[in-house]
């Protein structure tokens, strides 16, 4: 009775396998044909972006023909802004306001993810909490309370308030992530470094910091993310053009009544996104694990 | 003065180190010092630019809009009985909850495609589906916003091609909600998919190969296997966006700034409006401020779902 219930049973397993296999194939060239086409639905707007960015304002406004082809390219667009002198200036008040927040924003993460880490103190394991409520904090919280202190420190329209500010948007994940990283050096190494007559300075700056290098790779890379793409704060306390950052700027200075200079504004934008695109397609790994999906690490 | 100090106590510690618990005492004592040295900067930041800011917006919420004496809770009064900021509400509430849902969604099958490639491709095609989650926000909603445009819409021209009639995507609050939500989920959607193909990695082969062995189908394996594994990051991650699709200022602010008739904006823009550019400071930190039980009770459970493995780590 069980060898003949047996029996059956043995031979649609080895025929499902062969099956298997097939279907295997098959939902293998499923999953590449869904995933193209996500990733087809993925690209239409910095495609259309790049499409429009090559075209004159004849060609846009005339609207024959596809849209999403481009009949006669130009550079105009780009050529324009390059000799265009307020958005070279917003390009260079960018440049200034990030690396300015990038160096104030990992000295005192490093510094201070140190100390959490390794050194603690009366208080420190809630200060890591604290830090990690901080990065859940979103600016759209408390951009009108800052709004009147920046004022009060005669700050508003000047790039400085986005310099005192984005250290706040960057600073707490970027201790979150050092903490991360020094908490997986071993313990044996700066016992041996103390016993050698180290300071703790020299610890953090011979040991932890060449150590976990990937780790400062990618907080830079965050920090720089955070004061690059920041859209709210530049809006909220920026109004002339000589302090203004790219991502206002464009808007504001493309945007002229109702007349929107659509190649111009697509060519302003493509440029003004290529520094963090460009740093992603070299430092892939550094860029994934230095945004919030780094928490995976943890 | 660090460097200067720290040969001499090892010298001590070196030739008589156990002399006496009071000399060790101190050298931990010393040792906390520094340690609070080195974070006073991060304390100064959060002391001064986060914590004073949010009870200064507690503060300010309280005053008449001159900001000369204090209303009490006349300011929340004020906004829940407005029609407006009731719309606000909806408003909020449905676009985060909708693009979480279709972010978790896309992005939960998004992972189980990756899942099935060989990891030598997944590279490559990771690669690509991350670029909307490179590009600055801003940046690629003014993309999307011309996509929208009323007279020049790419993607009226599409479905015209197809005979169907077009759209006015941002002029009608449907649409416009619609757009909105769309443009979300194709920005989020990338953060998703990388935390549930990290965590899909990590269940272990053998627990399908078992269920396989006890002739489980893919469904049960997904129901039984894959979903309570994947559990912690899915709820992690899900509160965490929730968060910040809810404090989203950029999307609405470019694409319609609230139009048509206030119908669509959400907090962070509705604040921005009443408190910026209409200049009433105390009634846009209310604004904000209604962002805030939402906000708490997701960091909270946040907070509880990662404290414990940071705890580990350290």
């Amino acid at each position: 009775m069980t060898a003949a219930a047996a029996a059956p049973a043995a031979q649609p397993a080895r025929r499902r396998h062969a099956s298997g296999a097939r279907q295997r194939r098959w939902a293998l060239y499923g999953s590449y044909a869904a995933r193209g086409v996500f990733v087809v639905m993925f690209l239409v707007p910095p495609f259309y972006m790049l499409v429009t960015s090559l075209k004159s304002s004849g060609e846009i406004s005339a609207q024959h023909g596809s849209p999403w082809l481009v009949h006669h390219p130009t550079l105009e667009n780009f050529i324009y802004l390059v000799t265009y002198a307020p958005f070279r200036r917003y390009f260079l008040n960018t440049v200034w306001v990030t690396v300015c927040v990038v160096a104030v924003s990992m000295v005192i993460s490093v510094l201070a993810a140190f100390a959490l880490a390794r050194i603690r103190f009366w208080g420190s394991s809630a200060l890591a909490t604290g830090v990690f409520l901080t990065y859940l904090i979103p600016e759209s919280l408390l951009f009108i309370p800052l709004f009147q202190i920046l004022g009060g420190l005669g700050l508003i329209n000047s790039t400085w308030c986005l310099v005192l500010i984005y250290p706040t948007l960057a600073v707490p994940f970027c201790t979150w992530i050092m903490i991360g990283y020094f908490a997986s050096i071993p313990k044996e190494l700066d016992e041996a470094a103390l016993i050698d007559g180290a300071s703790w300075m020299q610890l953090l700056l011979r040991i932890f910091i060449p150590v976990a290098m990937p780790g400062i790779i990618a907080a830079t890379i965050f920090a720089f993310t955070v004061s690059w793409v920041d859209f709210l704060y530049p809006l909220a306390y920026l109004y002339t053009s000589d302090q203004m950052v790219l991502n206002v700027g464009i808007i504001g200075d493309l945007v002229r009544g109702d007349v929107f200079e659509w190649g111009k504004i697509m060519a302003a934008a493509l440029m003004a996104a290529a520094p963090p695109v460009v740093i992603y397609v070299f430092l892939m790994d550094y860029y994934v694990a230095g945004r919030p999906a780094g928490a995976t690490k943890w | 003065m660090a460097q200067a100090g720290s040969i001499p106590i090892a010298e001590t510690v070196g030739v008589r180190a156990p002399s006496s618990r009071g000399r060790l005492h101190d050298v931990m004592r010393r040792r906390s010092m520094v340690g609070f040295v080195m974070a006073l900067p991060l304390i100064a930041l959060i002391a001064g630019l986060v914590v004073y800011p949010a009870v200064y917006a507690i503060y300010l919420s309280l005053l008449n809009k001159p900001m000369t004496r204090f209303v009490g809770w006349h300011n929340f009064v004020f906004l829940l009985n407005r029609a407006t900021f009731q719309m606000v509400v909806f408003q909020s509430v449905l676009f985060a909850v909708s693009a979480v849902v279709a972010k978790a969604f896309i992005g939960f099958v998004l992972a189980h495609l990756m899942h099935a490639i060989p990891s030598r491709r997944q590279r490559f095609y990771r690669g690509l589906l991350l670029i909307p989650w490179v590009i600055p926000l801003a940046l690629s909603t003014l993309g999307w916003w011309w996509l929208f445009d009323p007279t020049y819409s790419a993607l009226n021209w599409l479905l015209n091609q197809f005979g169907l009639p077009s759209v006015s995507w941002l002029g009608e609050p449907g649409w416009a909600r619609f757009c909105m939500i769309l443009v979300n989920t194709w920005w989020g959607e990338p953060f998703f998919m990388i935390m549930y193909l990290a965590a899909l990695k990590s269940v272990p082969e053998q627990l399908f190969e078992a269920a396989a062995i006890d002739g489980a189908t893919g469904l049960q394996k997904l129901r039984y296997i894959t979903l309570p594994m994947m559990r912690n990051v899915i709820s992690l991650t899900v509160l965490f966006s929730l968060i910040v699709t809810f404090a989203n200022f950029d999307i609405v602010r470019i694409l319609t700034n609230g139009g048509p008739l206030n119908t669509t904006h959400i907090f962070a823009t509705y604040a921005f409006q009443v408190g910026i550019q209409s200049g009433n400071i105390p009634l846009g930190a209310a604004v904000s401020l209604f962002m805030l039980p939402v906000l708490a009770i997701a960091a909270v459970f946040v907070l509880r779902g990662v404290t414990p493995r940071s705890q580990e780590a350290m």
